[in-house]
């Protein structure tokens, strides 16, 4: 008995202190409250995306001076993949940054802004009496992708379409495609001269459901995807099959070239770009790539831009563009204080005109100064941008971070017909259900 | 020493500092990530208890089915494959080679010692069909056949998975083999060839029979890495095409890490070390002898 005794006395320090270690532990994980005042202006973004902190940096050093004096800049980056993990493992410490790329999906973004780690740039903005300096279209876009609230910035203002080789065309004997019809045999005489008429990333995922969605907004109309978030519709319905159908039949028709589950985005996009491709879906964030002619060995004026075809007998509108801010940014509100209120007062005055100098890109926010020598494509995209009226998102947009990764990776497949339109849509449905 | 053993107090101070460590880094997380199967969130929104709803969507999720089906199937493959390319290596060395292996087993094992992430680029490279062709592809082509899209199917995905993950690793089990192998007494061979047994004959009889607890410990090793294959599959097609070449441990990882759903994903990693478990214990109980004391 006595040495029993002896031995819990002896062991009793040990489990004490490993008591007490995980009570350290316990302390470290979760958190509420708001961080300290940050001491730089700490930029987290995707790696993979150059343009914006290359665009912010050189505010920094012009017409943000002043912010940056007071709130020096400071780049991290983090490669895409990560994001959502890094994101969430940051706001468990309450340790994001005071400005990050917003997460891959805008379920992520609701959650966040949900335990009060995004600001709302509605009120920020028009405290600081910026909110002028930001597009309406843009922010009517970011409202509908998060759910009625202005949450990230718009340093990216895209539109998509189809992108396609006038040469090509051309050569083929085809006209700019207005009907799905009309596109699909504009790709099987594009095909019989030699080219492969689409160029897609099957690795991404993203550009091959893209046409899916659209064929759903074409066909179905601007709502079709808002109904199947709302629950009121089912991807398992025929005629939300029949999209994906569709999207099929282009795949095992071969137009997509061979293996389009290993092109990743720039394969996609120098195959486009060199020649051997046809026709790009792809939003016009790739202006920066048709504008340099390093990369863009067809020459900026053999590119047209179209936009994708109306389905025959459809309830959708050719005109109504799908549009998007790209990945985008927010601030965090835990951080956000009279510093960063100037650097975002600073951003929203001169983001536009800097980014469409500096890069030939369209943002959000208003060109405030007149920008002269704008490259003829990029001047097709701004007009199509100001004279459309109304603009639908895209396929994955309302989707769970789940559903979202499901639709993306199992999109090779269905244009490589490993899995049906059906058992397609049925994956993807059984994400949003669970 | 006899005395200073005797001594619980002794025992607790020698033993005590690697406990705490053990107790911090080990037994607290896996503790932590038992609790958390009862709950659902994340460090962001925080966490709700809701019972045994996590097991219940585990019993009805087909995901989480395919990828046990898809880990038992990468694991009993890869494993047959290193284990007994791994027994033919070293049988290779001690029979064939003898005292000229040395080069050779460097060789082999060199695979072993190169980064995943390189090997699976290799890999990549070589089943490539586009935008370049592969060399694989390049043979097929040159013997008049089509190419194929190795990583556009799951069943094709899996070959390649299985041929790199066996490739890398056989060096590794053909040496710890050849240790087993080197050991039987030379006596014992040389009065078997005087009784007649030759080639196959010596092997089924002799080499086999002696070599049994150093390959039931290899099949061992190479049965619980491969249930907890991770890094491989990630470097060469993350999982997929869709989730084709997914194992438990990436759904677990996604479902946590990606998803947001801690509780979901920690429900996952239990069934993991459910499943590893069982083939451990089934493993033991087939083998004749206790390989402790092996």
């Amino acid at each position: 008995m006595s040495r029993q005794m002896s031995r819990n006395a002896a062991l009793a320090p040990i489990l004490a202190g490993a008591g007490a270690l995980a009570l350290v532990l316990t302390g470290c994980a979760g958190g509420t409250g708001n961080a300290a005042a940050p001491t730089a202006f700490t930029y987290l973004i995707n790696s993979e995306n150059t343009m914006i902190p290359g665009q912010i940096t050189a505010l920094s050093e012009d017409q943000c001076k002043t912010e940056n004096t007071a709130l020096p800049l400071k780049v991290e980056t983090v490669p895409q993949t990560n994001l959502d993990q890094k994101l969430q493992l940051l706001a468990g410490q309450n340790a994001l940054p005071a400005m990050y790329a917003a997460g891959n999906a805008p379920a992520l973004t609701k959650t966040l802004d949900e335990s009060g780690n995004v600001v709302d740039f509605e009120v920020a903005l028009a405290e600081i009496g910026a909110l002028d300096d930001i597009e309406p279209a843009a922010i009517s876009t970011i409202k509908s992708l998060y759910g009625g609230k202005f949450n990230v910035l718009p340093y990216q203002y895209n539109i998509e379409g189809i992108w396609y080789n006038k040469q090509v065309f051309a050569d083929a004997g085809v006209e700019v495609p207005a009907t799905w019809g009309e596109l699909v045999a504009a790709s099987a005489a594009i095909a019989k001269t030699g080219v492969t008429p689409f160029s897609a990333s099957g690795e991404q995922g993203w550009p091959l459901t893209r046409l899916v969605g659209d064929y759903l907004f074409r066909d179905l109309g601007a709502d079709a995807l808002q109904k199947v978030a709302d629950g009121d519709a089912k991807l398992t319905d025929p005629e939300y099959v029949a999209a994906a159908q569709a999207i099929a039949d282009l795949g095992a028709a071969g137009y997509f070239g061979q293996g389009v589950g290993s092109i990743d985005y720039d394969t996609a996009a120098s195959q486009f770009l060199n020649g051997k491709a046809a026709m790009f879906y792809m939003g016009s964030w790739i202006l920066e790539s048709l504008n340099d002619p390093e990369r863009n060995k067809i020459g900026a004026d053999n590119v047209g831009f179209m936009p994708f075809p109306a389905v025959e007998g459809g309830k959708g509108s050719i005109d109504e563009y799908p549009a998007n801010v790209g990945l985008p940014s927010t601030m965090s509100a835990k951080v956000y204080d009279d510093k960063v209120a100037d650097w975002l007062g600073c951003i929203a005055e001169n983001y536009g005109s800097a980014a469409l100098k500096d890069q030939g890109t369209i943002s959000g926010f208003k060109a405030n100064s007149e920008v002269s020598g704008v490259d003829p494509l990029t001047q097709v995209v701004q007009t199509t941008i100001s004279e459309s009226t109304s603009s639908v998102l895209w396929f994955e947009a309302l989707f769970s971070t789940k559903a979202t990764t499901t639709s993306q990776t199992n999109a090779a497949q269905l244009v490589t017909g490993a899995i049906s339109a059906e058992e397609f849509m049925k994956l993807v449905q059984a994400d949003l259900d669970s | 020493m006899k005395h200073v053993l005797g001594d619980k107090r002794a025992i607790a101070i020698l033993l005590g500092p690697a406990l705490l460590v053990y107790t911090a880094v080990m037994l607290v997380p896996v503790l932590w990530s038992l609790g958390y199967t009862v709950f659902e969130g994340n460090t962001i929104i925080g966490f709700t208890f809701v019972g045994f709803d996590n097991f219940t969507r585990l019993a009805g999720d087909p995901k989480v089915w395919d990828a046990v089906l898809f880990t038992l199937k990468y694991a009993l493959v890869v494993t047959v494959g290193q284990v007994f390319i791994g027994y033919l290596m070293s049988l290779l060395y001690v029979f064939v080679l003898k005292k000229s292996s040395n080069i050779v087993r460097t060789l082999v094992f060199f695979p072993v010692v190169l980064p995943t992430v390189a090997v699976a680029l290799l890999f990549q490279k070589l089943f490539e069909v586009a935008p370049q062709t592969g060399v694989v592809n390049s043979i097929i082509n040159s013997f008049g056949g089509e190419s194929v899209d190795w990583f556009g199917s799951g069943a094709n995905a899996f070959l390649v998975i299985a041929i790199m993950d066996i490739w890398r690793s056989i060096g590794f089990y053909g040496v710890l083999l050849y240790a087993g192998i080197v050991e039987i007494p030379e006596d014992t061979l040389e009065s078997a060839r005087l009784d007649g047994a030759t080639g196959w004959g010596l092997v089924r009889h002799i080499v086999l029979p002696l070599s049994l607890p150093v390959l039931l410990s290899a099949v061992i090793f190479s049965i619980n890495g491969t249930l907890k294959v991770f890094d491989t599959i990630i470097a060469l097609t993350n999982g997929g095409p869709g989730n084709a070449t997914s194992p438990l441990t990436l759904y677990m990882f996604q479902t946590s890490f990606s998803y947001g759903e801690y509780g979901y994903g920690s429900t996952i990693a239990l069934l993991l070390t459910i499943v590893c478990l069982l083939v451990t214990v089934f493993i033991f109980r087939s083998s004749r002898r206790d390989l402790t004391k092996a």
